[in-house]
């Protein structure tokens, strides 16, 4: 055990310990840094909830604004546009809306809405993040023979239909992602905040 | 009243042993430079490890005196970078020595990297080289690419968008989600101000110190071991009476004079490029990049700057996000594993078969090839190409350990051969 007075096994111990204990206080000490990257109280206060006026809007028309930095679209569908919905079905990778993380389970319907008039959606591709356009004119385009309307994103050629289904056959594999939303009134629509929240 | 000038050298020979006892100055000298013996055989590729030094300090110097102007902010940093084009006294020479020296870096980086693959400069006993050498170009693509979002223009910001969303692919783990993490990085909710502060701290503090540390690790390692040459045969294995390699010459001054010319055809070039394309038309600073920054509308046709466009191409060939990230992710993994992969009793290329030539000669031209294919605009026929493609860059690793076994090699010299 012990060699001209020094006792290895209790040196071994003590080493080891100090090590183990210095290596998690080096550990915990990274913390702070790893926090910082965080988003910030003023990014959080700058994320809040905005409200959109619905009154300006045209029937076909889309508004855009700004949520936490990315681009918000309200599409005011007319019945012509809904009609083509439900037309789609095989073309459309996710026609039903089951995934979970791409809209608020209030908007998981056919028209992927709470008022089908009015489609909210990020207007980020799911693919890379650009800024799909709107193209609602029906009939043959360069990137489709028979386009019924919908959302072109010109980064890489993803399709989305005028609920921001996305094409099957797509870079993009998700559809457009559909904000929390709620009416504030008739007129009024707060992008941010869940219907239950405001109650 | 002058001194003698026999007494004057005693004086300075004194100084320097008074240092030399204090710091190895002169045994550093020696054996990294006056008797660090280099085979005697160097051809044209072995310009660019000098060469590589040469850039990085230009970068570091013209990044220092970029820092004193450049403004780090979402507000400002597109008017700063124009301040310095404009009106800052010679301020365009430096920024463009800056951004067009980051294209050289990775020209001269590419052909250093193919030399090591010409003549197994990554086998026995060099596999350490060759792993710092990969980590340098893994820090040095982050360094670029958080550089290339300093000017704050259209392409700085929506390159960033892209390059930050791979990391979404990341699935939900419980721990750790990709959103979360993209969120981490960002600082923001979107690619913001936060972003690129952040990326400024990288670009000048963090990442240059890595680099330079990993760059005295490389040249540790290679001292350490000697170099490699044209004939991947090791000249230590025959010394002379003093136990100099007789296949060696000191580095200083037969090295350094070589360098010294190459350095020279070097500026000659760079310099032509600096005042007559120093945005390459387009490929080396792209043309969406002298519009600001507008998170609210995209540019048509988001592309990396040249340097990154192979694994770019592989990362599109790829028809889902999360594989398209793991595959790219792959394609620079397999670099780091070249010296367990080359199974070869030889190490250069001269003396491999034919079946090892051609595969390196169809791997560079994949390289290259998908390099075209990740600039151009996506094509349903660019995609299958870049399939096909991003087969071929993979098989040439998948397939390299049976080749190498497996063929007919040539018999190597016993000492190097000076005429090829």
């Amino acid at each position: 055990m012990s060699e001209n007075g020094v006792n290895k096994g209790r040196r071994r111990l003590l080493t080891a310990t100090t090590a183990v204990v210095g290596a998690a206080g080096a550990g915990l000490a990274a913390l702070p840094f790893i926090q910082s990257w965080q988003p910030s109280a003023k990014a959080k206060v700058v994320g809040a909830p905005v409200e959109f006026n619905l009154e300006p809007i045209e029937p076909g028309q889309l508004l855009k604004g700004q949520w936490r930095g990315k681009t918000i679209g309200i599409l005011r569908r007319t019945p012509a546009m809904l009609e083509t919905l439900p037309e789609l079905q095989d073309k459309l990778r996710d026609p039903d809306s089951s995934e979970a993380t791409q809209q608020p389970a209030y908007a998981a319907n056919e028209s992927r809405a709470i008022k089908p008039e009015y489609l909210v959606l990020v207007m980020n591709c799911t693919h890379l993040g650009c800024v799909p356009e709107l193209r609602p004119e029906v009939g043959a385009q360069p990137f489709d023979e028979d386009w019924l309307g919908g959302f072109y994103c010109p980064c890489h050629k993803s399709k989305f239909d005028l609920a921001g289904r996305v094409y099957a056959g797509v870079p993009a594999q998700l559809n457009l992602q559909v904000p929390p939303y709620l009416y504030k009134d008739d007129r009024t629509l707060v992008v941010g905040l869940d219907p239950q929240a405001a109650a | 009243m002058a001194r003698p000038a026999s007494s004057m050298r005693s004086q300075i020979t004194a100084l320097g042993n008074w240092v030399d006892k204090r710091l190895p100055v002169t045994s550093f000298w020696r054996d990294h430079l006056s008797e660090y013996y280099a085979p005697k055989n160097f051809n044209f590729w072995y310009f660019f490890g000098s060469l590589a030094l040469l850039v990085l300090v230009n970068q570091i110097v013209t990044g220092i005196f970029l820092t004193m102007q450049y403004k780090p902010s979402a507000e400002e940093a597109f008017a700063s970078v124009e301040f310095i084009m404009r009106d800052v006294p010679m301020g365009w020479l430096i920024r463009y020595l800056h951004s067009t020296g980051a294209s050289a870096f990775f020209v001269v980086i590419y052909l250093h990297m193919f030399r090591a693959l010409l003549y197994g400069s990554y086998k026995t006993p060099r596999e350490l080289i060759w792993i710092f050498g990969m980590l340098i170009y893994v820090v040095l693509m982050a360094e670029a690419f958080m550089g290339y979002v300093l000017p704050w223009g259209q392409m700085s910001y929506w390159g960033a968008q892209v390059i930050i969303s791979l990391f979404g692919a990341i699935p939900d783990l419980g721990f750790i989600s990709g959103e979360g993490l993209v969120d981490w990085i960002r600082g923001d909710y979107s690619v913001s101000d936060a972003t690129l502060n952040r990326f400024f701290a990288l670009h000048v503090i963090a990442l240059p110190l890595a680099l330079l540390m990993l760059v005295l690790l490389h040249l540790t390692a290679l001292h350490q071991v000697g170099s490699n040459n044209p004939d991947g045969i090791e000249i230590k294995e025959h010394k002379d009476a003093d136990g100099k390699p007789v296949d060696g010459i000191p580095f200083h001054p037969y090295y350094t004079v070589k360098d010294l010319f190459g350095v020279g055809v070097f500026m000659l070039l760079f310099a032509f490029i600096i005042f007559y394309a120093p945005d390459g038309g387009g490929l080396l600073l792209e043309h969406d990049n002298f519009v600001p920054a507008d998170p609210l509308v995209t540019p048509a046709h988001i592309k990396p700057v040249w340097y990154f466009t192979p694994f770019f191409a592989i990362l599109k060939a790829v028809p889902d996000k999360l594989g398209g990230v793991l595959v790219m992710g792959l394609a620079i993994v397999v670099l780091f594993l070249l010296p367990w992969l080359d199974r070869s009793r030889v190490k250069s290329i001269r003396y491999k078969g034919w079946p090892s030539k051609i595969a390196l000669a169809i791997f560079a031209i994949s390289f290259v090839r998908l390099g075209m294919l990740g600039i151009g605009e996506g094509t349903p026929e660019q995609l299958r190409e870049s399939q096909v493609w991003t087969i071929i860059y993979f098989a040439f690793f998948i397939t390299m350990p049976f080749i190498s076994r497996m063929e007919k090699t040539r018999p190597v010299p016993e000492r190097v051969t000076s005429s090829h």
